[in-house]
């Protein structure tokens, strides 16, 4: 196994006006490769930022964090990555299709090379036949799906999402969270996934960790025993329930340290 | 067809108005012509007479609808009494000074929103720019360029200028800095540039507050080209129309420049409303 994402003793602190906030405080974690890795915690333990230094939209104040054994910083050089953010950040003068030609556009692919990536990631993300639709013509999961599927047109082996589906209804996420893991095992890319419910992380993750606030700190990282294929139903075994009961005692242990 | 009997209502409302204060600037003339000749004036009589005069203080509708059909339909386009020569005059005026006000608002636009020294530098001189009453500076732009030998026309289109930059920096800067965080961070993920975040994200995002300047800008063009033509009355245009008028107090005249610049403005304004909706269309920004 490669370790794609390290993180050795990792700090981060905002200097705001009511002085310094340490949003990441000690972090180590490994990531390999295919991992499926959830970040789990309550509002303001650092899951976003720790997310946004691996894509160096946050810079890390101490310790070490090397994406592909690059500083993140070469790593987004180099396009290591694709970041799905909350909201899908569709372009609305763009068609879907040339929304997600757009960062085909920005890093220079062929123009015979784009109509066909366009075609496979929209099928992907079962959007096909929606290239030549706006997105305001298409819902909210829909525009979710080909932001998703904007972020797979090129080639990066890590997929980063920031809450994808936080502002999706239980239904629509059900099914995007049953879509994503299909989509997962076929292109087998390390996946980095922020989320504060504990069903969609126990049910998409091969490893769950749980974090929590002041200072931002992982408290428990979790290796699902669930094998890799999971239909939906899995949600009712005993080994689902098991892991979501570990989950949620980790986060009751970060809020007591609080009080 | 529901919106007809507001829009009806409203004209009517206009005109009735109109009419009325017609009566009543009026009426001081007609009484005193009255009085000379030694005659009394019953009320309509009175009123007939306001409606008729050849200097009234505030000529009515019907009169200023006459002059502007002699002025227009009645004449060549070629003469100087023609409305739609003059007219020609001042849009030409206007087109050139629009055109560099919209070039000079975009560039300085792009300069705020990608330098903050200028940001900081010129934004208070953009704004102290447009406290400055135009009517005062503009002849001494006109002289200022009469003596570097600048072509008058240009001259015009610089004052005009100077009212349309304004609006264009104001709204572009607003449309340039209108991608949020987000996709600002989404464009950092690609490794874009900042000339690409700028042709694919930031210029097409500015595309309708671009729009909503142009609309603005446009009309204080025309402002401008009017304005202009008071000191450079000699080349004609609806501002020296406007100059010529109440030199000799021919009310009439000036009544029906002021309504032939408005109908120009609103025709510019509407034209620009027009090309917006297909562009807007075409991008898929509008449903």
């Amino acid at each position: 196994m490669t370790t794609v994402i390290q993180a050795k003793n990792l700090d981060l602190t905002y200097q705001t006006n009511d002085g310094p906030v340490d949003a990441l405080k000690g972090v180590d974690l490994d990531i390999n490769k295919g991992d499926f890795v959830s970040f789990i915690g309550p509002s303001g333990c650092g899951k976003t930022t720790f997310l946004r230094a691996i894509a160096d939209l946050e810079q890390p104040t101490g310790g070490t964090l090397t994406v592909n054994g690059m500083t993140p910083e070469q790593a987004r050089q180099s396009r290591a990555y694709g970041y799905v953010f909350q909201a899908a950040g569709l372009y609305p003068w763009r068609t879907i299709g040339g929304n997600i030609r757009l960062p085909l556009e920005i890093m220079g692919y062929p123009k015979s090379d784009m109509a066909k990536r366009v075609e496979e990631v929209l099928e992907l993300v079962h959007l096909d036949g929606f290239e030549k639709k706006f997105p305001w013509q298409l819902s909210g999961g829909m525009q979710q799906r080909a932001s998703i599927a904007r972020a797979l047109a090129f080639d990066a082996d890590i997929l980063l999402m920031d809450e994808p589906f936080g502002a999706l209804d239980e239904i629509v996420r059900d099914h995007l969270n049953e879509q994503l893991l299909e989509l997962w095992a076929r292109t087998n890319k390390t996946i980095g996934f922020v989320t504060h419910s504990i069903p969609e992380a126990v049910y998409l993750s091969t490893k769950i960790v749980v974090m929590s606030p002041r200072p931002g700190r992982i408290t428990d990282v979790i290796e699902s025993p669930l094998p890799r294929e999971r239909p939906l139903d899995i949600r009712d075994t005993p080994e689902f329930l098991e892991i979501a009961h570990r989950v949620r005692e980790g986060l009751r242990e970060g809020h007591a340290y609080d009080d | 067809m529901k919106s007809i009997i507001p829009v009806l209502t409203v004209v009517a409302a206009i005109f009735a108005l109109w009419y009325a204060f017609a009566v009543v600037l009026n009426a001081g003339w007609a009484y005193s012509k009255a009085e000379r000749a030694g005659v009394d004036l019953s009320f309509t009589e009175m009123v007939k007479d306001t409606m008729k005069q050849e200097k009234p203080r505030l000529p009515a509708p019907h009169q200023v609808g006459v002059e502007i059909w002699k002025t227009t339909a009645e004449k060549k386009v070629t003469s100087k009494r023609s409305l739609i020569y003059h007219g020609w005059i001042t849009l030409q005026a206007t087109a050139l000074g629009f055109a560099f006000g919209v070039g000079l608002g975009i560039l300085l636009a792009v300069c705020i929103v990608y330098f903050k020294v200028i940001d900081m530098s010129v934004m208070p001189w953009i704004i102290a720019s447009q406290t400055v009453p135009i009517l005062a500076i503009a002849p001494m732009i006109v002289v200022v360029l009469a003596a570097m030998q600048v072509n008058d026309i240009v001259a015009k289109g610089v004052i005009s200028m100077y009212l349309s930059f304004f609006p264009i920096v104001v709204g572009m800067v607003k449309g340039l800095r209108s991608p949020d965080t987000m996709l600002l961070d989404q464009m950092k993920t690609y490794s874009a540039s900042s000339s690409q975040a700028f042709w694919k994200l930031r210029l097409p995002a500015s595309t309708p507050y671009l729009f909503a300047s142009l609309k603005v800008g446009v009309a204080a063009s025309l402002i401008g080209a009017v304005v202009a033509e008071l000191s450079l009355s000699q080349n004609g245009g609806l501002g020296a129309r406007l100059l010529a008028g109440s030199y000799y107090g021919q009310t009439i005249q000036i009544w029906s420049a002021l309504l032939a610049a408005a109908t120009l403005a609103a025709l510019m304004v509407f034209a620009l409303s027009a090309i917006e909706k297909v562009t807007l269309k075409r991008m898929g920004m509008s449903q």
